[in-house]
């Protein structure tokens, strides 16, 4: 296991300290109580039997006694090993899946993009599942295992420490097939876990865009293709499977010749006087009884190898560092004015190239500021910069004059709030949905928020109301309603600085035109960055931005720059004339 | 020891009540039929195994009787050790061809049930697909099908060689004394009723966690993929809080199922190991009294030891067993979904298309979603050959609905959809979507090469060369961004490669369904994330290659109405019109509200019921 995995492992386990000692005793005592069957038996035969003979009694009756009382015990600490180490294993799987969780929340959007949302997916759903599987039954019974082995050879050491050196010899060719068996299998179960991420995220992708394979007549192509990877998984556990094989036949061959040894050796030494039967037995007894818990470790090993993996791959995870991290001293904003300054800006993505070369950019607390240009003209940048999705690589942006890194995030969040063109609607009730905007909203603010974009009606008109389930996605809900939703979000957010990126792209005109009254209230008093490609919903701005390449080409208020005749004010033309089209 | 089940055919689920566990499972005879010989080979050699290992008790009660206790013959000792070690070499071989033989077959079942889950998925309607959630799916292809397959080739195999072994041992400590099988007997009553009741009890939970676990597996993948939604409020806390939440109902859950499981586990622990305790207090007087040999108490002892383990481990059989009727239940219950919108049983070709092109007709058109309102309400519409219509409607009118009907995305609740005189239903699917293309408002990428993205409905008879379909098409949707890709057409896009922005993946989408070139072609709002001058490039070459080509493209701005001919405009379920741009500004009030925004006095009022 590598250091990150088990630094991983100790901090996981540190908090439930208690819980897992317990267990460990729990596991010990019930192992104890098991092992010291063959003993008594042993025991009985050697002297309970003779001593019946003499016609005392009492010899087996303390030996039986003993035996029932073990037997009751070693039951009851059994199954409060499997309560207490499943309490344990729970929590711990709990406390990751909550760490992994938060983790990927806090991680950037670059991140996001990077590594891909099935990679996050399989990180979160079958790694854990290996980790759970292995933490479920596959500790407790290594652990017992483990123990069985040593209290056997310990209690028949104690009956006969001949017999208990066969043992011990025993175990050196059966490391050797362990340690061959580790080598093999780490390196299969690695093969595993991503051959299985590789099908998860094939799956995940055929799913989240049914619509298109269907209308394509991708089915058979996307199934080969799946096809494919199902093989490969297949092939992959088949091997792991096989190499396991190898490794419990190899044990079983192990143990039984040990068994035939044991029982040669001691056989001869009772014939020479040297072993009583009873004894012997025992040790038959023991030695017959030492293999299974190395077939057990051979059957949780696949378990504790694909879970290792598995660890390891959520270990690295959870080793990224988001490129956004939140501030170290926070300054608080509790009331934000909406003053933004960019001031020597540059920014690429990842270590790309420049994407914004240069931006010096002032806009003043409650000024409606418009972002026109191309598609891949930076303007949606600018915008995630502003929201901060991405860290400027130079210079700085101030909101008040507060660098946005060091702002709070709790206040930022409430500051400045970004609506995409990309509307996702989490399952729950629209009404939920809205309250995104901002948690623990009453009922009034959330439909006054609707009305304000005029999407009230419409939800009223759902089956259910504001209670009305959105499928996943949010299917049955169009794009632009979907908007409406996403833009209600927004203004019950409240938020002193609204960035609308597209946010309007999917509506109609006369969605458009009502959420355009909406908002010449809505923005009363908020600054306000708008991205759009229609000129409906810019002409209304304070002030435009022509971006190209990267850098500001035009600035000044919409009518000014339709009079100064720049590129502003052909597009400007073209909208026009598209107005009266036909 | 086990309620073995008889080898009875399996029902198809016929009455209202839940099948039993049995004939749930024995459903698993459909995909598992190739492997079902080596899995019966198999399980021969893993009873023969278990059965060897029986022999080792009877050939201990031989040495201690024999040379051991009376003749002393250092021979038969060295000979008694010899058989053990060769019955013992034998076991291991034999455990080794149950590997051999069920391993390679039991993934293979695995993959052909995942397979064929699969393209079951991708048969199934949108209508199904907008119901289910992916977690739910997802955990169905991956997690339950690992249970079943080690159920198949592991849990199922064990656990009726488990009970066989028991059955056998039983006879034979029967044989070496009835009193001390009697015994044995008597224990093993109790532990098939806690079996029984333990399996009640568990398969409620098991279904619950697993249940529970595709919940959660929902809410990892709307975390995911709502990502930006999340950061842009602030809301990872309150995701989290709610993850958290279901997270610990699952939890609870899973300790819940840790309880069941803990009291069968007191049991197949304590009980026979208190049993050797009886054993041993009925045994050891009946020895000293000369009624059983000092060989078969110990033959006793070992045989019951090595029962024991068998005995213990029908527990997990039986638990891993329960687990694999819940999987295969939650695996059935989407395989069983009966695919709504399916090919008829004897399809009718489409004729070839008319001189000016293909003609599409849709006459009395209703569709509703389940359970829903209707949406379309007796919609009537032709779309002459050649032509291109634009639909313009209110959000929520049901354009994108209407749309999705033609390539049979959705089927209509009643009223047909024609294409050149033949209903949709009446020909496959393959082939009405060869003839039909859509381009999604929401454009969905597929993690390969942009070539393959574009070219993916291009049909491969076709003799055009593809390099020549990708690049008209490219050029169509001013896609020339691809050339600074950094491998050109060749770049891999989507889930597992480069992300484009919105407007780059809309221009892709519209070149696949250009490439495609389609006998019909449907854009949904084709070009709503273009900014205005690219939109205006691609509308002027769009008109250019729609020439000929049926057309019908849903639009919400006057730049999407200027590549239509004429326009049609949906209200309330139905067409009220059709008419050119010009025409309908003029005269219909709902057209003009609906691309203007002006109102009208009794628009208004429309509005204010309608919207």
């Amino acid at each position: 296991m590598r250091r990150r995995s088990l630094a991983l492992l100790r901090s996981l386990v540190g908090p439930v300290r208690t819980g897992a000692a317990g267990a460990v005793v729990l596991v010990v005592l019930s192992e104890l109580a098991t092992a010291a069957g063959p003993a008594l038996v042993a025991y009985g035969i050697d002297h309970a039997l003779p001593a019946m003979g003499d016609g005392r009694t009492w010899p087996l009756v303390a030996t039986a006694g003993a035996y029932l009382v073990t037997a009751l015990l070693g039951g009851l600490l059994a199954s409060a090993a499997v309560r207490a180490s499943a309490v344990v294993s729970q929590t711990i799987l709990l406390d990751l899946r909550r760490r992994v969780f938060r983790h990927t929340q806090r991680l950037d959007l670059e991140f996001h993009e990077r590594y891909t949302s099935g990679r996050i997916i399989s990180r979160q759903t079958s790694d854990l599942d290996a980790v759970r599987e292995l933490l479920d039954g596959g500790l407790t019974t290594l652990g017992s295992s483990l123990l069985a082995m040593m209290f056997t050879v310990v209690g028949l050491a104690l009956l006969d420490w001949r017999s208990a050196l066969l043992l011990l010899v025993a175990v050196v060719p059966g490391i050797v097939l362990t340690r061959w068996f580790q080598v093999r299998s780490q390196a299969q179960y690695r093969a595993s876990r991503t051959s299985a991420a590789r099908l998860v995220v094939s799956f995940v992708e055929a799913m989240t865009g049914i619509r298109a394979v269907q209308a394509f007549r991708r089915e058979p192509a996307t199934a080969r293709a799946y096809d494919e990877r199902a093989e490969e998984y297949r092939a992959v556990s088949a091997e792991a499977i096989r190499v396991n094989g190898v490794f419990d036949t190899g044990l079983t061959a192990i143990a039984n010749v040990t068994v035939a040894v044991v029982l040669l050796v001691g056989g001869l030494r009772v014939l020479d006087g040297g072993l009583e039967v009873g004894v012997l037995i025992g040790a038959v007894l023991y030695a017959r009884r030492f293999l299974n818990p190395l077939s057990q470790i051979g059957m949780f090993y696949n378990s504790f190898q694909s879970a290792t993996a598995a660890l390891e791959k959520v270990a690295g995870l959870l080793a990224e560092e988001p490129t956004v991290p939140d501030p170290a001293r926070p300054v608080h904003l509790p009331a934000s004015r909406g003053d933004l300054r960019f001031e020597d800006v540059s920014f690429g993505y990842g270590g790309g190239p420049l994407v914004l070369p240069h931006l010096d950019l002032h806009v003043p607390a409650g000024q409606q500021l418009a972002l026109v240009g191309r598609t891949g003209a930076g303007k949606s940048t600018v915008a995630k910069l502003l929201a901060r999705f991405y860290d400027v690589r130079d210079g700085r942006i101030l909101l008040d004059g507060v660098d946005l890194r060091d702002v709070d995030p709790t206040d930022l969040r409430r500051a400045v709030v970004m609506v995409t063109q990309e509307a996702y609607l989490f399952s729950g009730s629209v009404s939920a949905n809205i309250a995104i905007g901002r948690p623990g909203a009453t009922r009034a603010q959330v439909e006054e928020a609707a009305r304000a974009v005029g999407v009230h009606d419409l939800i009223s008109a759902l089956p259910d109301g504001y209670d009305t389930e959105v499928d996943k996605r949010g299917v049955r809900l169009s794009a632009g309603q979907r908007q409406l939703v996403s833009f209600a979000r927004a203004v019950l957010a409240d938020p002193a600085v609204l960035i609308l990126d597209e946010a309007t792209s999917s509506l109609d005109v006369p969605g458009e035109a009502q959420v355009q009254r909406g908002l010449a209230t809505l923005l009363a008093g908020r600054t306000a960055v708008v991205i759009a490609h229609r000129l409906s919903t810019v002409m209304s701005s304070d002030r435009v931005l022509v971006v190209e390449g990267g850098r500001v080409v035009e600035d000044g208020s919409p009518d000014q720059l339709v009079a100064a005749g720049g590129r502003f004010a052909a597009l400007h033309a073209d909208w026009q004339a598209s107005l009266g089209a036909d | 020891m086990t309620d073995v089940p008889p080898p009875a055919p399996a029902p198809r689920a016929g009455s209202g009540r839940a099948p039993s566990t049995t004939v749930a499972l024995l459903r698993l005879r459909e995909w598992a039929r190739p492997a079902q010989r080596r899995i019966v080979v198999g399980g021969l050699t893993a009873l023969g195994a278990s059965l060897l290992s029986l022999m080792l008790p009877q050939v201990l009660r031989w040495l201690v009787n024999g040379p051991l206790l009376t003749d002393g013959s250092r021979w038969a000792v060295v000979a008694g050790a010899g058989v053990v070690l060769a019955l013992g070499l034998l076991e291991a071989f034999l455990i080794w061809c149950r590997r051999a033989l069920i391993a390679t077959p039991g993934t293979a079942v695995e993959r052909e049930m995942r397979v064929s889950m699969f393209r079951h998925l991708l048969d199934l309607p949108v209508e199904f697909h907008d119901r289910w959630s992916g977690g739910q799916l997802l955990s169905r292809a991956m997690g339950d099908l690992g249970a079943i397959r080690r159920w198949l080739v592991f849990g199922l195999v064990m656990m009726l060689v488990s009970a066989a072994t028991v059955v056998a041992g039983i006879a034979l400590m029967l044989a070496t004394s009835w009193e001390l099988g009697l015994v044995y007997l008597a224990g093993a009553v109790p532990m098939v009723w806690l079996s029984f009741r333990f399996r009640e009890d568990y398969k409620v939970v098991a279904r619950r966690a697993r249940d529970q676990a595709g919940d959660l597996a929902t809410a990892v993948e709307e975390s995911v993929h709502g990502i930006r939604v999340l950061k842009a409020f602030g809301r990872g806390d309150d995701a989290l809080e709610d993850f958290a939440r279901q997270a610990e109902s699952l939890r609870v859950t899973e300790v819940h199922k840790a309880r069941t499981l803990s009291r069968v586990t007191f049991a197949l622990n304590a009980i026979p190991e208190a049993i050797l305790a009886v054993a041993l207090a009925v045994g050891v007087p009946l020895a000293a009294h000369g009624h059983l040999s000092v060989g078969a108490l110990i033959a006793f002892f070992a045989t019951a030891t090595i029962v024991n383990r068998p005995v213990e481990r029908l527990g997990q059989f039986l638990a891993m067993t329960l687990d694999a009727r819940a999987a295969t239940d939650r695996y059935a219950q989407v395989l069983d979904t009966i695919v709504a919108v399916r090919d008829p049983e004897q399809p009718v070709p489409l004729p070839a298309p008319g001189p000016a092109g293909t003609r599409v007709e849709l006459s009395g058109v209703a569709f509703a979603h389940p359970g829903g309102e209707r949406v379309l309400d007796g919609l009537d519409l032709v779309l002459e050959p050649g032509t291109t219509t634009a639909i313009v409607g209110l959000t929520g009118s049901g354009k994108s609905t209407l749309l999705q009907l033609v390539p049979r995305l959705y089927d209509v609740s009643t009223g047909s959809v024609r294409i050149d005189g033949v209903d949709v239903r009446e020909t496959t699917r393959a082939e009405l979507r060869s003839a039909v293309a859509v381009a999604f408002e929401d454009p969905i990428l597929f993690s390969s090469t942009v070539r393959d993205n574009v070219l993916m409905g291009v049909s491969r008879s076709d003799g055009t060369p593809e390099d020549e379909l990708l690049a008209t098409a490219l050029d169509v949707a001013s896609a020339d961004f691809v050339a600074d890709l950094p491998h050109g057409v060749d770049t891999v896009i989507g889930e597992e490669g480069l992300s484009l922005s919105g407007g780059q993946r809309q221009r892709i989408a519209l070149a696949r369904a250009v490439a495609a070139r389609p006998r019909v072609l449907l854009l949904d709002d084709p070009l709503s994330a273009l900014d205005v001058s690219t939109e205006a490039a691609v509308t002027e070459r769009l008109r250019r290659v729609l020439v000929g080509t049926t057309t019908l493209v849903v639009a919400h701005r006057p730049s999407t109405v200027a590549l239509a001919d004429r326009v049609a405009v949906l209200e309330g379920g139905r067409i009220t019109g059709v008419g050119t741009h010009t025409d309908l500004l003029g005269t219909h009030p709902h057209y003009r509200y609906v691309l203007t925004a002006l109102e009208t006095a009794d628009e208004r009022e429309d509005a204010g019921v309608g919207a």
